[in-house]
């Protein structure tokens, strides 16, 4: 069955020969990642959860910034393949000072490998690399830019719990401007069909956001009344210092997801957070880990995510066995 | 007669339009120069063109017009030179139609003293055109202590600018703007303020929210356009607003002329033609400081270029080094060059578009420029230095960056075609770029 799948599929392939980003990704192709993510689910499920599908290949994870989730994720669907790895993190401060982004890219490439997983806090960073590399590059977040496999990890994880996402009404409350999961869950999941709105404090909102095709909103219970999924984000002290907020505490207070304020949202409600999470700031610990909570089936579903993403760049002829 | 022996003049500008926007003089005729000037202006009885000489340049169908004046140069010499010289700076001037170029004292170390506007002069002596520097407005362009203000005008400087930055401090600012008034240099003001605009790297709009990148809001530009023209106003000083970004500021700006103000403004050919949409490929010569606006924005500046709330076309032309650029777009530097795009630039989107004509365009790059700050070129005179640029309108080219005569390349008008380019340039009676037919 799940052989029969992934065969059908293929001479089916992405588009771009790279992963950077879901802006302009057409329904086809995510259509496509999520199907392949399915397959390499249930291998997940298995007692032996490895295949050699990517015995030939080798990636190198490229962490300018820290992340744990993230890395993990990608290093596990990498082993659960069978490719070659290597990671390298870095803090963006020292490797200014000394090599150039472009030039450790291309030393690295010199010795031979095929795809490029790249975290960076730079927006437009791994569309830089990928204008000179042959490998293909896999945006891991970049800035407050795009996090591809994040938003398809989290439209995967709805598909499997709705089925279909068609006119599934989303809100995404938070630090809108400075998130890279925010924006690519707006590309991704308006191009499956879903209704998004998004919902913060005015400060953290970034401009002219509707236009990219959704509703903003700064009052909490408007964006919540008639939902059927929340997604919350992670708010970060930084926007304190920084003058965006008054404190933590109004914005737990105003924004806070708490049991209380999931009245308004529809039955069979979702509640969705990238990680890592600031229990009682953001989120309550009682929502977070409530019954509608998937919290931790995106992080399962991350490395099939992953996997599929991996498969499909890398040419998606080889079988799964 | 034998021309070729003829002794009145050293070359014969003959059968170009000839567009001189003081005197309103737009007819095709012949041009005599001898030695450094200009001796005989002839739009009755031309030249008839027969047989080769050497001395007569054959401009029919051409335009001749003053020599461009830019007024914003970055030159980076002293200090950087591996981006540029002033005698690199200068080739690519005169290649881009220019004779007179003004440069910006953001050099290191800055010009901010005798000395180094002294060490400029001599360094033009080589130069393909005038160099002209701009001294800074503060020591060290630090924005605490004023310039020995007086000293630098005797030394030659003919403007003063922190370009790069703003005065921060109005209370300095206030200062040197009255000071400025007592030596007779204009300020020129680069208007940002650096709080609103801190860690931005582009427009702040509905691209920057795409692409992730910090903004800067036009209010960063405005609200130090507003402060400025109200301290011109209250000090009664000569302001220059250089580099123009926003309709906002359009609208101050025209506000302040309407009440008759000492203000004057520029904006460069970046702004008049590209919006912070380029910016969507991550390009960083599209990363210049004011950033890329919107296309609401470039109307406007065009709209103030065109009524006279904008007086004159400035490149702002920024060298950097490929290896500056070449990284990711938060870590690279400001600034595009611009002195041999500038042209081709405003032919095909202003004149082609019909926004600007010949004589609008033309006043735009010499006599405007050349009055704000009180120089003698910018006309076509009997009499004055035979400083003149002659327009090929029709030429069609394309932009490549690697053949420019600027030493650095940034520039993201690579690969687009353009029409209208200098076909010759005269500075003091010598040919110091032709383009070969």
């Amino acid at each position: 069955m799940k052989k029969r799948n992934i065969r059908n599929q293929k001479t089916k392939k992405l588009k771009s020969k790279h992963l950077l980003g879901l802006e302009g990704m057409e329904k086809q192709e995510i259509d496509l990642i999520l199907d392949t993510a399915e397959s390499f689910k249930e291998i997940l499920m298995r007692p032996i959860r490895k295949v050699p599908t990517l015995r030939a290949v080798t990636v190198v994870n490229l962490f300018y910034e820290p992340s744990t989730r993230t890395r993990i994720s990608f290093e596990l669907a990498e082993k659960r393949l069978s490719a070659d790895l290597v990671s390298f993190s870095a803090n963006t401060s020292s490797v200014k000072k000394g090599e150039t982004l472009k030039d450790t890219v291309k030393n690295i490439e010199a010795m031979k490998i095929d795809v490029v997983v790249i975290r960076h806090p730079s927006p437009g960073a791994p569309h830089f690399i990928a204008r000179y590399l042959d490998s293909k590059v896999i945006n891991a977040g970049d800035g407050a830019h795009e996090h591809p496999t994040q938003a398809l990890l989290d439209i995967f994880t709805l598909r499997e719990k709705y089925k279909k996402l068609k006119g599934l009404k989303v809100t995404i409350v938070g630090d809108i401007l400075h998130s890279r999961v925010a924006r690519s869950n707006i590309w991704g999941l308006t191009t499956m069909g879903a209704e998004v709105c998004v919902c913060g404090p005015t400060t953290l909102m970034p401009y002219e956001i509707e236009r990219m095709g959704v509703k903003a909103y700064s009052k909490l219970d408007q964006a919540l009344e008639g939902r059927d999924v929340v997604m919350v984000l992670r708010i970060q002290l930084e926007r304190q210092k920084s003058g965006l907020l008054p404190s933590l505490r109004e914005y737990t207070n105003t924004f806070g997801i708490t049991k209380d304020r999931l009245k308004g949202l529809n039955k069979n409600f979702t509640i969705m957070h990238p990680g890592p999470l600031n229990r009682g700031i953001e989120i309550t610990p009682e929502v977070a880990d409530g019954p509608y909570s998937v919290i931790l089936d995106q992080v399962t579903n991350g490395v099939a995510i992953r996997m599929a993403i991996l498969y499909l760049l890398s040419g998606g002829e080889k079988e799964v066995e | 007669m034998n021309r070729r022996s003829d002794p009145t003049f050293d070359y014969l500008i003959a059968g170009a339009r000839i567009i001189d926007p003081e005197s309103g003089l737009d007819k095709v005729g012949d041009i005599y120069v001898k030695g450094k000037k200009i001796t005989r202006i002839e739009t009755e009885k031309l030249i008839s063109i027969r047989k080769k000489d050497r001395k007569i340049i054959d401009a029919r169908g051409k335009i001749c017009c003053p020599g461009l004046i830019d007024i914003h140069t970055h030159l980076r010499e002293p200090g950087r030179e591996d981006e540029e010289t002033i005698y690199t700076g200068s080739l690519a001037a005169v290649a881009g139609g220019f004779t007179t170029i003004l440069c910006m004292p953001n050099t290191q170390p800055p010009l901010d003293d005798q000395e180094s506007i002294n060490f400029i002069y001599e360094k033009a002596k080589t130069a393909k055109c005038k160099v002209y520097p701009i001294a800074c407005i503060t020591a060290g362009r630090e924005g605490k202590q004023l310039t020995e203000m007086a000293d630098l005008k005797n030394a030659g400087a003919v403007g003063i600018s922190d370009d790069g930055d703003p005065v921060s401090d109005p209370r300095i600012l206030r200062h040197a703007l009255e000071y400025s008034k007592m030596v007779d240099l204009p300020v020129i003001s680069h208007c940002e303020d650096l709080s609103l605009s801190k860690d931005g790297v582009m427009n702040e709009g509905f691209v920057s929210t795409v692409l992730g990148l910090r903004g800067i809001p036009s209010i960063a530009e405005e609200t130090i356009v507003a402060r400025d023209i109200r301290l011109a106003e209250f000090t009664g000083a000569r302001l220059h607003i250089a580099h123009v970004s926003t309709s906002g500021s359009v609208e101050l700006i025209r506000e302040a002329k309407k009440r008759k103000l000492n203000v004057t403004s520029e904006a460069t050919p970046h702004h008049l033609t590209l919006t912070d949409e380029s910016i969507k490929s991550f390009d960083t010569n599209c990363k210049v400081n004011p950033p890329l606006r919107t296309r609401k924005d470039v109307d406007a500046v065009i709209k103030g270029l065109k009524d006279g709330t904008i007086d004159c076309i400035a490149t702002d032309h920024a060298p950097h080094s490929e290896e500056e650029k070449d990284v990711e777009f938060d870590y690279a530097p400001f600034g595009m060059i611009g002195l041999e795009t500038a042209l081709g630039l405003v032919t095909t989107e202003l004149v082609e578009k019909n926004h600007l004509s010949w004589l609008q365009t033309i006043a735009r790059l010499t006599l405007n420029p050349a009055r704000i700050f009180d120089l003698q070129q910018g006309k076509i005179k009997v009499g004055a230095p035979a400083d003149l640029t002659v327009i090929d309108p029709e030429l069609e080219w394309e932009v490549v960056p690697s053949g420019l005569k600027s030493k650095s390349k940034n520039t993201p008008f690579g690969g687009w075609k353009l029409k209208g380019k200098a076909w010759m340039t005269m500075v003091d009676g010598k040919v110091v770029h032709i383009l070969k037919t």
